[in-house]
């Protein structure tokens, strides 16, 4: 399992920072997504990956998750959806004011 | 318990979300609400100064929960010195969008910048790595929204780039954390200091990483070289005030370096000592000489101000880049001393930008200013600050890095750097002065001269200048402080007593989990 964990990350990854480097505002806020998606998972990951076990903890259970990375994934998604909402409106900005998509504006 | 080392996150906060409510208050309402907020934030901050300056280093709980387990709020002497800074640069900026009242009669702009408020606030406060970020995150969100503020072309296009590479920033950030919570399973920056030293060599590189990504995020907040690109333009797009506050942003990405390596990759931390060192000295003396020479290139003062942001930076990160008592004594006074030129800066360009109605802050030549001998003296004083020149601050500071890299290996280098780069800006800032108060075209016929600026517009640069003359006057007693800190800094034990006390887990019980 932690072989596909850890080629879903990089598969996640490498799509990202291809996307990034087509700087064109939308193709970069995918990126900036599957990027955030793959820092999720790799962060999530940091708690080690148990199957078969309590969620948190329970009596008498010897090998569980640790909770804490979980809830450090929550506030970043949290706050991944937060900044990726406003590079939206910002990218949309950015079309009206420069008239064009790419990054330093002005070309079209 | 004392509750006060949470008031500087609390009221910003409670400010700013009353200030959302607040569309329908009288302007004037909203400008005393917010300006008694930002003032009643400085009188906290100064108490808390003068708390730590002769007590015990203050540690805040939340909720009670005993560190490393929960979130803790430090104040020490370097947070407390940079709560204080951040506040009188708050106030004045505050006071002089409101006194030019372009940027503050936006209904919004008020509450972004409490919000601002308590994003800087908090990052000087927090305890461990996550909240850092969290708040680096509340930080650069409110910074992104007042860079924006009034949608000017140049100013989606640079906050575009802002945006972008920050949200890079925050997932190399969590990246780093990730990775070093995944082998110290803690993120108290107490607790790392215990764990690090004893990582197992199996352990090591992973934290090694992680440490190595961290300070890759800190460049970037703090503008270092291969990273610091994107703040000339940003900052001389934003309006006067806001870039003002924002001089104080690239500073706490310099606090982040200085709060968590000496801490918790210091020459104490064995397979990891000293990791940052390699990287960050030649990046400094990369980022003030490319600095000095952007200040140089500027077509226009408000770009000539942003790169001056970046020439500061770099002089007071290689003062970090010393790990030395001595350099982080002086990164403080630095700091203190820059943030308050770099802030000033903005607000005088801003002021000679609107006495010139034809040229605007373009170094062209222009027709005469009709405030000119006035607003040539600020801008003449301002100038001398950023410089380095005798008699003001940033000749002490400079003199403290220079003294403090006496020591060092490569010291012929930083002196010739430090000392062509101070020259450097000294001739741009000759030639920017001279090329707009003194070279001259008629003015066109019939044109109405620009109003003079307000008493409370230009309050607030003098303020701003008036500190940066204390921070002389009362040279001894900073530099003892600064020194004071930075013993802290280089002795961490007195924080890690401080926070996690005597009897506490020991790390052992936390790797059980695993």
């Amino acid at each position: 399992m932690e072989a596909l964990f850890a080629i879903a990350i990089g598969t996640l990854t490498s799509c990202a920072v291809y996307l990034l480097l087509r700087a064109r505002t939308f193709p970069v806020l995918l990126g900036l997504t599957l990027l955030s998606y793959a820092v999720n998972l790799f962060l999530f990951a940091s708690g080690r990956l148990v199957v078969a076990s309590a969620p948190l903890t329970d009596q008498g259970i010897e090998h569980f998750p640790d909770p804490l990375p979980q809830a450090l994934v929550l506030t970043a998604i949290v706050i991944g959806f937060g900044m990726t909402a406003l590079l939206v409106v910002l990218a949309l900005r950015a079309i009206h004011a420069t008239g064009g998509d790419h990054v330093d504006g002005g070309e079209r | 318990m004392n509750h006060l080392p949470i008031v500087p996150i609390l009221l910003p906060l409670i400010a700013g979300s009353v200030l959302l409510l607040s569309t329908r208050w009288p302007a004037t309402a909203r400008h005393a609400f917010s300006l008694a907020a930002v003032v009643a934030q400085l009188a906290v901050a100064i108490t808390l100064l003068v708390m730590v300056t002769d007590g015990p280093i203050r540690v805040y709980a939340l909720g009670g929960w005993a560190p490393p387990f929960g979130i803790v709020l430090v104040v020490d002497r370097l947070a407390a010195a940079l709560l204080v800074l951040t506040a009188i640069v708050a106030c004045a900026s505050l006071l002089y969008a409101v006194a030019r009242d372009t940027e503050a009669a936006a209904p919004r702009f008020h509450a972004l910048f409490q919000f601002q408020l308590l994003g800087i606030q908090g990052a000087f406060l927090t305890g461990d790595l996550f909240n850092l970020f969290v708040f680096f995150e509340v930080l650069l969100i409110a910074s992104y929204a007042l860079l924006l503020h009034g949608l000017a072309a140049d100013r989606v296009r640079a906050a575009l780039h802002v945006v972008v590479l920050n949200l890079i920033g925050s997932a190399l950030f969590l990246l780093g954390v990730a990775l070093i919570y995944g082998v110290a399973g803690t993120l108290n920056f107490a607790d790392l200091a215990r764990v690090i030293p004893a990582l197992t060599s199996a352990d090591a590189p992973l934290a090694r990483i992680g440490a190595l990504l961290l300070l890759v995020v800190f460049a970037l907040k703090s503008a270092l070289l291969p990273l610091g690109f994107w703040l000339p333009r940003a900052y001389g797009a934003a309006a006067a005030a806001v870039a003002a506050l924002f001089a104080v942003l690239t500073k706490v990405g310099v606090y982040a370096v200085l709060r968590v390596y000496p801490l918790a990759f210091g020459p104490q931390a064995g397979e990891l000592a000293n990791v940052a060192e390699p990287w960050l000295l030649p990046l400094a003396l990369a980022t003030l000489a490319f600095g000095a020479l952007g200040v140089l290139a500027a077509r226009s003062l408000r770009l000539a101000a942003g790169w001056v942001v970046l020439y500061s930076v770099g002089s007071l990160l290689v003062a970090v880049a010393l790990f030395s008592a001595d350099g982080y004594a002086a990164a403080i006074y630095y700091t203190v001393h820059s943030t308050l030129a770099s802030a000033a800066l903005f607000l005088v360009v801003d002021l000679v930008a609107a006495d010139r109605t034809t040229a605007g802050d373009r170094l062209d030549a222009a027709d005469a200013m009709p405030h000119g001998a006035l607003l040539g003296s600020f801008f003449f004083f301002t100038a001398v600050a950023v410089a380095g020149v005798p008699p003001l601050s940033g000749f002490v500071g400079k003199v403290l890095i220079l003294d403090a890299a006496g020591a060092h290996p490569a010291a012929a280098l930083i002196w010739s750097s430090l000392l062509g780069a101070a020259l450097v800006v000294i001739v741009a800032f000759a030639r920017a002065g001279s090329a707009v108060f003194w070279r001259t075209v008629p003015a066109p016929a019939g044109a109405p001269p620009p109003p003079r600026p307000s008493l409370a517009a230009l309050a607030a640069p003098a303020a701003i200048l008036g500190c940066v003359a204390a921070l002389v006057i009362w040279g001894g007693s900073a530099t003892a402080f600064a020194q004071a800190a930075a013993r802290d800094l280089d002795n961490p034990a007195g924080y890690i007593e401080a926070v996690l006390g005597g009897d506490h887990a020991q790390p052992d019980d936390r790797r059980r989990l695993r």
